[in-house]
């Protein structure tokens, strides 16, 4: 991060379309404002929005890269909005709404409804063998184990990895990155009782890890910097042992 | 108009933690279970909490003799004796079992690990065995004003992986969630919840679903402090609101409110008191650490109310650090090293990159008190039933339930969520009648038809009346001058007439954007007059209380006041009427007789009644407020 230049008029150029409105079209609206230290995206948006169009629509919730609402596309790249800093971006500053999820209006996308259908489809939850007794001591986890899980889990679902890949965007029944990493977030998982065959069934096709054509733009954008190169060669070597099983 | 109206079993406002827990439990039990919230629920603001979750496990050595009981006692001593201490104890014995259940749905808890362990403990670097025996069970970090070592976490995104793992739940059971979508305005009639209206905030229509029981669960109110909160954009007391609006349901204790020590400054975002659990520092400008003379023997984990008013006198004092936006503090966490830094409190490492450009390992953080939660709410009794309105219910920071009195401990509020979802879950689940919704679809048309015709009303407006925003900035500054960490009752008076007046301004508001959908503008102009009014409850309950504790402190009246305060307030909005009602009832039957907390000098003025009195008064106290008996809403 680097410190804003005060006197730095920021010019932004930000994708509009009202599907609500019959007298809107998708087009490109120009706005300035002037650069203040410390700036985001959130707060650049925040005081368009209330300085110059109220009508503009973006997601933002916890503005702490924490919730996962604000994924938008910045000069071409898929970035959470909150944790982008005006300083780091040039002078022109182009906002487009992330592709592959349904558009809401302007900058606003439909994600909740994708992930919910991602996790429906590979059965994203614990697959528990027993029910819970509240009478128990919980069952014992190696701490390193829960760590693992723990890196695995810490995906915010924004969005961003599914927007920056070439597979997601033209083929809607991939699981896309997020998906992938839930598959190997719950695979790794002693608690979920699936065996080789569930989870081949899941895993291994063109929908899951073998649709994946390594072009690996979701590892280098991931704004929780999730390890996915790893994960994949995870799924992979599960994908193989339960081919072999 | 049938096609604007659904039907459910249960209907639960909000889809964090408190509300999803409550919608698995009744869909678990076969019930049907509708969530609506603002955003995705995993996107809810339960996804922020950091440091953990408290339950009396006792699995670590420095947890040692945990129980319970325990746990119940620094519940009720940090609440400033504010809390319903038999709703202080429910919780404290089911907390262990929420916490072991969420093991069980999937979250990946951080684990003892046997052997020697190193830690950093008032500033010392300590070496400890951990049993052999223990390795592998849930592990706990220390957090403020506890005697043990009992908050459970997963790294310091303790709220996200149990947000993730109980909306899994959600997916698995199949519950219905219809997210980007707001509750208006509460259907009833003749004391009796239907359900809500509810607008899309995808298109802004309008529709009604009705429901056997109705949950609120919408969080907090802390965006009424404007951007003086760690909290979320969405914080902004949609349900609370919606359950005053009735006119004769109660919101508890509005005026204490927390302010937590270390929120980011200047953004607000929230540094979990994780760092100081793990033995980080205060420092001030000198780089002194000032908490150390302050309360020698709690230190750093002092009460966030204690925490935060060292903090803001040490500022006033001249020992902040100067800056544009006002003073700060440091965070000093640099001893405890890269590794740490980088696995349990990963999620405070990346934001100080993110947000301050700076390398905790290597920098101190700067941080400032900030308005972090609302311990006031929609009041309801043990198994989570509104006053005066059968078949509501709240659960979670959007109830006043009222486990954490007037200052709620670090990592209750994470815990609180489960337990009172899961407890208030089975109770809607084994009461809920066998029949369908019972009323008219003329009361539900209805107000549908007057929800749509207020906000028509807003977008119509046309002239030179304020906007929405300049109302909130004006309500903020008030909030955060006035109703702030020191309170007094000059300040306090200032603020309620300023309000009065903010609230005349919401009836003259003009938009500028009149495109139709949702319309940004439109969905905050119909919440922000909502807001001022929880604004102006918030003040009139904090000038009216002529005492100090817990989180309420008045510097004109600096000690606590068991003879005339040891009191829950209640604020009811009349229909129609231009400003609120406060009554109070007492806090609940006494336990643990009121104390000393074990900070500073042990002065308050002492109750005159005896206990036994005291206790003998509650029950119908309360009833006359309008406590619905147990087991008896249907």
């Amino acid at each position: 991060m680097s410190e804003a230049n005060e006197n730095r008029r920021l010019k932004f150029e930000i994708f509009r379309y009202n599907p609500q409105d019959p007298d809107s079209a998708p087009h490109m609206q120009s706005f300035e404002i002037n650069e203040l230290p410390y700036m985001s995206l959130f707060m650049a948006l925040n005081e368009i929005r209330e300085k110059q169009d109220p009508s503009l629509q973006f997601d933002f919730a916890c503005r702490s890269a924490i919730c996962g609402s604000c994924g938008m596309m910045v000069n071409g790249r898929p970035n959470l909005g909150c944790r982008t800093q005006t300083s780091d971006l040039p002078d022109v500053i182009r906002l487009h709404p992330l592709p592959v999820f349904k558009l809401v209006g302007d900058l606003s996308v439909d994600t909740g409804i994708w992930f919910r259908e991602m996790a429906e489809k590979t059965e994203a939850w614990i697959h528990a063998e027993k029910a819970f007794d509240p009478d128990a001591q919980e069952d014992r986890m190696d701490d390193e184990l829960a760590q693992s899980i723990y890196d695995s889990d810490r995906c915010i679902e924004c969005g961003c990895c599914v927007a920056s890949c070439g597979v997601a965007n033209v083929k809607g029944d991939f699981a896309g990155p997020a998906g992938l990493n839930r598959m190997a977030r719950f695979a790794m998982d002693p608690r979920d009782t699936r065996d080789d065959s569930d989870w081949y069934e899941v895993i291994s096709n063109e929908n899951g890890v073998f649709g994946c054509i390594g072009m690996m733009a979701c590892h280098d954008i991931c704004p929780k910097e999730l390890p996915l190169l790893e994960i994949y060669a995870y799924l992979r070597r599960k994908a193989v042992a339960s081919a072999l099983a | 108009m049938s096609g604007r109206i659904t039907s459910t079993d249960v209907l639960v406002i909000g889809g964090g933690l408190a509300g999803e827990r409550c919608a698995i439990e009744a869909a678990a039990a076969g019930h049907d279970v509708l969530i609506l919230s603002l955003v995705p629920p995993r996107r809810s603001h339960s996804c922020a909490a950091q440091g953990g979750m408290q339950a009396a496990l006792g699995n670590c050595v420095k947890a040692e003799g945990d129980s319970p009981e325990v746990h119940y006692l620094d519940t009720v001593r940090g609440s400033d004796w504010g809390a319903d201490q038999e709703v202080a104890r429910i919780f404290a014995e089911a907390a262990p079992i929420a916490v072991r259940e969420l093991a069980h749905f999937g979250v990946p808890w951080t684990r003892v690990k046997g052997g020697s362990n190193s830690y950093f403990i008032k500033g010392e670097r300590v070496n400890i065995d951990e049993a052999l025996e223990n390795d592998g069970l849930i592990m706990h970090r220390d957090f403020g004003g506890t005697a043990k070592w009992r908050a459970c976490y997963a790294g310091a995104g303790t709220g996200h992986s149990a947000l993730y793992a109980i909306d899994s739940e959600v997916v698995r059971l199949g519950v219905t969630v219809r997210d980007r979508a707001e509750a208006v305005e509460l259907i009833h009639e003749g004391g009796r919840c239907h359900g809500v209206v509810a607008r899309c905030l995808r298109t802004g229509d309008h529709s009604a679903i009705l429901a056997k029981a109705t949950v609120i669960a919408t969080g907090g109110h802390g965006r009424i402090y404007g951007q003086y909160t760690t909290n979320a954009t969405i914080n902004e007391g949609t349900g609370a609101a919606i359950a005053l609006n009735t006119g004769v349901v109660p919101l508890g204790n509005m005026e204490a409110v927390q302010f937590h020590p270390t929120a980011l400054s200047p953004s607000g975002i929230l540094v979990t008191e994780g760092c100081r659990g793990d033995g980080g520092y205060l420092l001030d400008k000198e780089l002194n650490r000032f908490m150390v003379e302050a309360e020698p023997e709690k230190q750093e984990l002092a009460s966030r109310d204690v925490v935060s008013r060292h903090m803001a006198r040490r500022m006033r004092d001249g020992h902040g650090v100067q800056t544009e936006h006002g003073p700060h503090l440091w965070l000093d966490v640099r001893h405890l090293g890269d590794e740490h830094l980088k696995t349990k409190l990963r999620e405070v490492w990346e934001i100080c990159r993110d947000f301050v450009g700076l390398d905790p390992a290597k920098d101190l953080i700067p941080v400032r008190p900030t308005q972090h939660y609302s311990m006031g709410g929609v009041r309801v009794n043990k198994e989570g039933e509104a006053y005066n309105m059968a078949g509501l219910f709240a659960v979670g920071e959007a109830s006043c339930w009222d486990m954490h009195g007037f200052n709620r401990l670090g990592g209750n509020s994470l815990a609180e969520t489960i337990v009172s979802g899961r407890l208030v879950g089975r109770h809607i689940a084994k009461t809920i009648g066998a029949g369908g919704v019972d009323v008219d679809t003329r009361v539900a048309n209805e107000a549908v038809k007057k929800a749509e015709e207020r906000a028509a009303r807003l977008l119509a407006a046309e002239g030179s009346g304020p906007g929405a925003y300049e109302i909130r900035d004006a309500m903020a500054e008030v909030m955060i001058g006035r109703v702030g960490i020191f309170r007094t009752g000059e300040e306090l008076a200032l603020a309620v007439n300023e309000l009065k007046e903010l609230l005349v301004k919401c009836d003259n508001i003009v938009l500028r954007s009149k495109v139709p959908g949702m319309n940004p503008e439109l969905t905050f102009a119909l919440r922000i007059k909502n807001m001022v009014r929880l604004s102006l409850i918030t003040a009139m309950g904090a000038l009216a209380r002529t005492e100090s504790r817990g989180a309420h402190f008045r510097s004109d009246h600096p000690l606590r006041d068991d003879a005339k305060w040891l009191n829950r307030t209640l604020a009811r909005w009349p229909e129609l009427s231009d400003a609120p009602e406060i009554s109070y009832e007492p806090v609940g039957v006494l336990d643990l007789p009121p104390g000393h907390r074990g900070y500073g000098r042990d002065e308050r003025i002492e109750m005159e009644q005896t206990i036994e009195d005291y206790n003998q008064g509650v029950e119908q106290a309360q009833s006359e407020q309008g406590k619905l008996p147990t087991e008896g809403w249907q």
